[in-house]
Parts: structure tokens; sequence; C-alpha cells
């Protein structure tokens, strides 16, 4: 059920025309709207058709996110946004269909939906707000919040070890990785772009401030004063370096570890040069975990992003050959595939 | 069991065939020894003779319990007759036991002097120790009073192969086949065609199809040779309505209609999926028929089934997902937001004896309160169940017809007993079946304050209630959906407590007025003056009619009722069951649609109920006629 005016070019279009009618009704500062906003200013610059767009979602306060665009759009219930959109991808793989989550959502009631899309590779754009709380049930810890936490129902701190987003996503075979955050439109762009062009499962965290529940659970990282000194970018086919002057970059010892290093003391030969198409998904890994939370340097940017069979077009692909082979299924010939007998 | 009664002997040149005018034979051993093949061929054959028939499938719960014990029995009965049957029969007339435990649980159901068949050789000390035998009931005396037939299966079926050089252990596996031969011989059914299908089926092992064959034929010629056997028997084909049959299960009926339903609402078909007993069986058959175009998923777990089936519903295709009892449970929520979004989506429960994981390989019929009440809040959706397996063909296409032209989602309940069970099933022209077309949204339906054009996806349909359903992918009809309540119309979403209440009676009144669109119940049997009227759905059909018609051979009026429609109820339901002095509704439960009728139409429904996870028989259903007519005096 493609658009009749397929073969038409794509109208040109606006932010304004990606934005639907609705009142947004996030908290005021809440670091959605700088992500709404940066998926709404993507959209004009993708070619892509407003009608042939769905952002599916399951709850909790990203969740509110498709009401807000002017596309199709399912809100639909917890943690199942994967699954929905699966079905909606296999069915239509026509369409351009976002998952937009949060870390509630996506890693704790809707885990298993999440690991598996990745896993198959489904054609999906999945955003993962991850503001380590959980905010529309107003204040409790989440499976991204630290050790420690003291929140609603943690009065003594937090027991829970937290996941890190990337390493499941990386450990769960997704074909695409990628980190942003809501401090920095330009780099939103850039990888939401990225990840609408990745053909399979794209999964991205964007670290998102939650200013009532969780205010400045980034900042050590995201803040612009210590931007420089704190996020990592990552660049295909660079060496991996950052800071002041480029001066502190990041290299694999010997330990089959990856460490921040002093490129002064290193050389610039020793760094690792970042490949984001590396099939082996172990340094992927390493460098997913080389912060070991937004208090010390954090890369940034696309981690990964390797071919894989898309499990969508492969399902096409089967039913086409089934068809070319053997031609279209036929119900009277159906029912009687069997054995059958006449009555006279 | 009267099939002596009806016999007509008659002398041929070479043998003596008697004639019955039906036979039950429950085919019972391991778990490994292929009883559920054995069955199913016997079936095939009686079924291409042009017998009528049905089966009922009875395996334990795991695949392979440890052998020769009385956890691993499983068997297979077969009810082949010469007239119009409904039910797999009450007391087998035969059994053949492959082993002591086989013998040790399945004794108690054969008929009072019927004939046993026994793998002599199983009879060892070790497999009597097994089947909890202190001494070999083949020789002490206990089976007195049955007709016994001792035959050495294992070594004749190894002597049969020795030539072929087949190793002893893999030799003694085609002993069912064995066993097959004598009791093809025994009933005088066509051979070529088990010949046949033995060939084809393990052509890729042709030493394994040589192995079988040749025990097949060892055992057929056993019958004939040995002295052991009186002479075979014989049940004529059945008289049944001219054209085209095939032998059918209830889980292929359901994935044929599904494919037909798709076919004739010109929507592809998706199914999501998670593997559970017994409904798996329609996520194999479907997810052969690619040539159809079908989108089978394999979902990670029952609610991404249902999940994909909603993503793929909003996408426009006819979505479907299969599950059993606990599956059900766990698509719940799920289900909930589809009765929010209003879109179709074939929810179906091919029920099993719970609650939990409960029997998984018996049949139940315990979910029907679930489908009516099994969500939060008010959540209304129609039901409808099978009631013989050929009948899941129907279903399914009704079932897409009411989820299609509704935008809501139907469950469909079918049972364990329906889905392995089977029937020969009269095939229908394909150009009879109905049309169950829809249309989509293409243009903006609503002129809003600003008198701008735009689509509302929340505005119905006058007579329907059925909201206006626009696919993605079609211009300038861009709208959101979702769980949270709507404002009526607009879809927008609305707090505002009078809307809601407006919403619920609308989803609620979407739903009863189906009613108007389905067929009126139908009375049968005798369906006026009738002293009782027997009401039933699900899968005790064929027990029903078996046993109505049974106390009205003795004299008395009985009517009946079968629903397929359960939610809602026929329009003249109500009518139908104050016209009758008494009510009797028998189910595969506690008395779940009992309660229904009583709650519903404030009628006395006596309740007679069975859950040991096999269908009721004739005579119980009898006898429970009996009793309440009893009460009458």
């Amino acid at each position: 059920m493609t658009s009749p005016d397929t073969l038409l070019p794509i109208p040109t279009t606006t932010r304004r025309d990606w934005s639907s009618d609705q009142e947004v009704r996030w908290c005021p500062g809440c670091g959605d709207y700088s992500i709404l906003a940066a998926v709404q200013m993507l959209m004009p610059d993708l070619e892509v058709r407003r009608e042939d767009t769905v952002f599916v979602s399951g709850i909790g306060c990203a969740a509110r996110f498709p009401y807000y665009m002017n596309t199709y759009g399912m809100h639909s219930i917890h943690g199942r946004a994967p699954a929905i959109a699966t079905g909606l991808a296999m069915a239509r793989p026509d369409l351009h269909v976002w998952v937009v989550s949060g870390d509630g959502d996506s890693l704790s009631i809707g885990g298993n939906h999440l690991i598996h899309a990745m896993r198959r590779n489904i054609n999906l754009t999945i955003l993962m707000f991850n503001n380590q709380i959980y905010g529309l049930t107003k204040g409790q810890y989440s499976p991204t919040s630290e050790l420690g936490k003291v929140t609603k129902s943690t009065p003594f701190g937090s027991l829970d070890h937290p996941f890190n987003p990337l390493s499941l996503a990386i450990g769960a075979e997704a074909s695409f990785v990628a980190r942003t955050h809501d401090m920095d439109r330009g780099h939103m762009l850039e990888v939401f772009r990225r990840a609408h062009e990745h053909k399979g499962a794209a999964f991205v965290e964007v670290f998102q401030n939650c200013n009532v529940f969780n205010d400045g659970a980034f900042e050590g990282v995201t803040a612009k004063q210590v931007r420089e000194e704190m996020l990592i970018p990552l660049r295909h086919g660079e060496p991996i370096r950052f800071g002041a002057d480029a001066r502190h970059g990041v290299m694999l010892d010997s330990q089959a570890g990856a460490r921040v290093v002093d490129v002064a003391e290193v050389g610039e030969d020793a760094l690792l040069v970042h490949d984001e198409s590396r099939v082996d998904p172990s340094v992927a890994f390493l460098l997913s975990r080389l912060a070991r939370g937004p208090s010390e340097p954090t890369p940034i940017g696309v981690f990964r992003a390797v071919e894989r069979l898309e499990y969508g077009s492969e399902v096409n692909t089967q039913i086409a050959a089934e068809v070319d082979s053997r031609g279209p299924g036929d119900l009277a010939e159906l029912l009687r595939s069997g054995a059958t007998w006449d009555v006279r | 069991m009267d099939q002596l009664s009806n016999t007509v002997e008659r002398s041929g040149a070479s043998a003596r065939v008697e004639h019955l005018d039906r036979v039950i034979i429950r085919f019972a051993g391991d778990s490994g020894d292929g009883m559920q093949l054995t069955g199913d061929r016997f079936t095939s054959a009686s079924a291409l003779f042009g017998n009528d028939l049905a089966t009922l499938p009875d395996f334990p719960a795991e695949i392979r319990a440890p052998a020769g014990t009385l956890a691993g029995v499983s068997a297979f009965q077969v009810h082949i007759s010469d007239h119009d049957i409904t039910t797999p029969g009450d007391a087998p007339n035969v059994l053949v036991a492959m082993n002591p435990a086989a013998l040790q649980n399945e004794l108690g159901r054969l008929e009072a002097g019927g004939t046993v068949i026994v793998n002599e050789d199983a009879f060892d000390e070790r497999n009597l120790a097994k089947a909890g035998y202190a001494a070999n009931p083949l020789t002490d005396g206990s089976l007195e009073g049955y007709k016994v037939y001792e035959v050495p299966m294992t070594s004749l079926t190894q002597r049969s192969v020795e030539s072929l050089g087949v190793k002893p252990r893999d030799a003694e596996r085609s002993k069912n086949f064995f066993a097959l031969g004598l009791v093809s011989w025994m009933y005088t059914r066509p051979v070529d065609d088990t010949i046949a299908w033995i060939e084809q089926r393990f052509s890729a092992k042709p030493q394994v199809a040589a192995a079988n064959l040749a025990a097949f034929k060892a055992g057929h010629a056993f019958g004939e040779t040995a002295e052991l056997f009186d002479h075979p028997y014989e049940v004529d084909p059945a008289p049944l309505p001219a054209g085209t049959y095939t032998n059918i299960n209830g889980n292929t009926a359901l994935a044929w209609g599904l494919i037909a339903a798709s076919q004739l609402s010109d929507l592809p078909l998706f199914l999501g999926s998670y593997p559970i007993t017994p409904a798996s069986d329609i996520l194999h058959e479907l997810s052969k028929h690619k040539r159809f175009g079908v989108r089978t998923l394999q979902a990670e777990d029952e609610i991404a089934g249902i999940g994909a089936a909603i993503g793929a519903a909003y996408g426009g295709h006819l979505a479907v997902t299969t599950t059993s009892g606990p599956g059900m449970a766990l698509k719940a929520e799920a289900m909930g937001l589809a009765v929010s979004l209003e879109l179709p989506l074939l929810v179906i429960d091919i029920q099993r004896g719970g609650p939990s994981t409960g029997l998984p390989t018996k049949t139940e019929a315990a979910d029907l309160l679930m489908a009516f009440y099994g969500r939060h809040g008010e959540s209304p959706l129609p039901i409808l169940a099978s009631h013989s397996p050929s009948s899941c063909f129907f279903v399914a296409i009704e079932a897409a017809r009411i989820a299609i032209k509704y935008r809501t989602p139907v469950i469909l309940l079918s049972d364990g007993y329906l889905a392995n069970g089977t029937e020969p099933w009269r095939l229908p022209d394909v150009a009879d079946l109905p049309d169950i077309s829809t249309t989509f949204a293409t243009a903006p339906n609503h002129t809003n304050d600003k008198g701008e054009e735009v689509f509302w996806p929340y505005l119905r349909d006058d007579d329907t209630l059925a909201r206006a359903w626009a696919l993605p992918g079609t211009p300038g009809l861009m709208h959101r959906i979702g769980g949270l309540e709507k404002e009526d119309g607009s879809g927008n979403v609305s707090y505002d407590s009078a809307n809601h209440e407006r919403m619920v009676q609308l989803r609620a009144e979407k739903v009863a007025r189906i009613a108007d669109d389905i067929p009126e119940a139908v009375v049968e049997g005798d369906v006026d003056g009738a002293e009782l009227l027997v009401v039933g759905w699900g899968s005790t059909w064929g027990s029903i009619d078996a046993g109505a018609n049974r106390v009205r051979a003795r004299g008395h009026k009985i009517a009946r009722v079968h629903l397929t429609h359960l939610n809602p109820f026929p329009r003249n339901l109500g009518d139908l069951l104050r016209r009758y002095p008494k009510l009797l509704v028998p189910e595969m439960n506690l008395g779940q649609l009992s309660r229904l009728l009583r709650a519903e139409y404030l009628v006395d429904a006596r309740s007679v109920t069975k859950v040991r996870g096999v269908p009721f028989t004739a005579s119980e259903l009898e006898q429970a006629i009996l009793d309440t007519l009893g009460g009458l005096r």
C-alpha cells in the first residue's frame, strides 16, 4: 500500500509540516523537547514522505513522542513498541518505522522485545531516551540508574546493578549502535540520520535530561563547559582523540582492554583507529564500556554499523521466490492438497 | 457395544468376512512406538475407503517419557462407520496394546468383552514391572472375558526385515507398521494408499522405507495366514453427500480458513505466534504457504506474537495470533490495546487443560469466561467457537469477516480435541465463500472548526459503529492512535470523563450490534414439544448430538442448539431458551456458558461438566440428559 504518488518527487517540507497540531505536554525544560525538535528538523532532509513514516512508542514520557509528529503513529503499551513495530515493518517494508522509547520501557518491561528486534535485524530506527529514572511514574530508579541511587523506591540506595545499554545492544547482535545526547542538536541530527539510513535495526541511546526527577544526570559529560574533555567523538576511519587540542586518545592495551591515554605519552600511532564497520563486535563492546558512568570520558557517535541480512526484506524475498517458482497460491488447489476422494 | 447386533455374516470363496456398521479401534503404545502415525494411517485409509469417521489422538505432554512406563503411553482412537457419526466413540471395541503399560493404561476404556491385540514380545519381566503388573496379565487369567490375540510383533517384524540387512534395533522400530498391517487386514482396509504413503514419506531413507513396507506386509500376511484370527471384518463406506472429500483436523482447517479469509478479504495474511501446544501446528501450516503471501513471525514470546500482529493490522494486513490458554493470559494487555485501537485482529485460542501449564496435550474448554472478561476495564470483543474439525475453516472466515467489518479484535476458541481430531470434510466450492473485503479511508472525512478538511480516525459508520481505517502510506490522512482514551470522533487523547463514558458505551454498543449481523441460533432435533433443550458450544457438539439422539431413540423429545457466536449471542437465543421446560448445558469446564446464560437471560440453565482432558462420551451425555429429564417426573 505505497502512496499512489510514489513515483512523483517527494514534496519539499519544513519542520512545521512534520509537527502535529497537538500541544506538547512534557515538563518545561525536559530534554525530550530538544530531541523532538531535532527529529522534526531532520525529517525534511531525509527524502521521505510523511505518510510513509510511522512512529511507534510504548509507555513513558518519551512514548508521547508520536502524538507530536505529523506522521502516522501509535502510542502502544509498555515495552511492546519493538514488537508492534516489527509486525508493521514486516507487513509494510515500504514504510519508515521509528521506535521511540525510554530506559524503563526498553530495558525493563520491554527488554525481551528490544533484544530480539536487534538480533532479528528488522528495519527499525530505535531511539532510546536514557534519563536513568522513571519519570512518568514520578521518580523510581530505572534499569540504567547507578548503584546506590536514592529514589522513592530505593530510600536506602539502589542495589540494582544497571545495564549498559550499548553493551546490551552490541551483545544482542545489533547491526547499528550509536549514542548521542540532548544538548547537541548537530550531533543528534547526524546520528539520527545515520540510524535512519541504516538497513536493519538501528539502536540509538540518547542521553536525556529529566530535569524534574533526575536533573543533571549527564551534566558531568554533556555540559558545554566540560564537553570537550568528557565526550569522545567517534569518527569512522580516524584515530579516537578528544579534549583540548585533541590531547587525549583511546588505545587498546595489552590486557585486551581499551583505555584513555595522553597522545603525547603514547604517540598518535598507538591510538585506536575507529572502525564502525568491523564485523567482530569486540572493539565496539570495549568502547561501550570505556566509561563506567557519565562521570568519565564517554564515547558518542556511531559505535557499530555493519551490514547484515535485514529480516523484513528476507521475508519478502522468500515469498517472492515461492511465487516465482510455483506460482501464486490457489485456494481450491490448497483444499485438495491432501488425499481426497469423491462420493457420488 | 452393539456392534455385533447389526452384523450380517457372509461367506466368501476364500474367507468369511463379517460386516460391522461401525468399529472403534484404539492404538496404544510407548510414545516412541509411532502410535499417532499408525492411527493416522489407518484413518486415512478408512477415509479414502469412504467411511465416516472421527478420531481422538490422546498423547502425553512428555515427548519421550522413559520407555515402557505408564507416563509414556500414547494412544490414538479412531471410530469408523458406514453411517454419519460425530464422535470418536465411547468405549473402543478393539485395543491394540504394544506393551504392558499400554494395556494397563487403556484396558479400562475397552468395552466389555472387547478385543485386545497385544505385542506379546513386549511382555517381559522388565516391562511388566514398569507397568506395575505383579503377574503377567496374558497368563494370569486377568484378561478372561476379553478376546485376546497375542502376536509376537517385535520378533515377526525383525524376521520380516532380516533379508534387508536392517539392524535388529532399527528393525524393531518398524513394529508399528506390522500392527498397522495386521489391523488393516482385520478390517479389510485398502492397502495401496498406505504402501504409496510409506514409500513417499520415507523416500529419503530407502532402507527405512523398505523395512516399514516389509513390516506392513508381514502384518497383513500374518492376519491372513495365521489361524489366530477367525475372519476379517468389513465396515462399508458411509452414504455421505456427494462431493470431494478430504480428511481434515481442526488446526489445518483453521490455517486454511485463515488463508481463505485472506483471499476473500484481499488482505495479506500475517501471523505472529509463539510455539505452544496444541496451537503450534497452525504456525507450522501457515509457514508453508508463502505462495499465498502469508507472513509468519515466530515471535520471541506470546506478547510479541500479538504485538507484531497489531502492528501488521495497523499496516492493513489480516493479522492473526494463535495460542493456547497460558498465552491468552500473556496477551491480555495487548488485546485491550486492540480493543482501544479498534483494529481488526484474530486471537485464536486452542484451549487445553488449565490452570497454568495444566494438561498441555489434553483438551478442555475453560477459557470462555477469560475470553469474555480476561482484560482490564470494559473491553468487550466478539467471541466465536468452532464445533468440529472442519468447522474451524468456516469459523475462521466468519471471525475475520467480523473483525474486518467492525474493526475489532475477535477471539476464536477451538480446543485440543478439535485441533488434532479429524473427520472427513466435503470440500466447499471456493466460489461459494463470502466476500469479506473492506474499504479503507482515502480522503479526509471531517471539516474542523477552522474549515479545514481533516481525517478523524474515530468517526464511525452509523450502522456498524466501525471507525474509519486509514493505512499508513495514505497521503493526507496521517493520524496517531493509541491506548490512551480517545476523544470521540477526532481520536485525540482525551481525559474528559463524559467522553470516556461515551467511548466505553460506544465500544460495547459496536460489539452488541453484531448480533444483527450473525445468523440466528437454529434448534435441531425435536424442535417442537421437546422436553429439554441441550445448549452447547465448542467441541461438545459431536457428543451432544450422539447423546441426545440416544435419548430420542428411547422415545424422549430432545432439542439441541449449538452456539458458534458467543459474543454477542444470536438475537433469538433468549426466546429459544425460554421455549423449553428444561435446559441442560454440557461443558468441558465447570459451567461457564451456563453461568453466562443465567446472567444474561435469567433462565435455569443446568450444567453438566467434565474436565478430564477428554471429550464427553455419548453415554455420559445420554445419562446426563436422562437424569435431568428424571427431575421432571
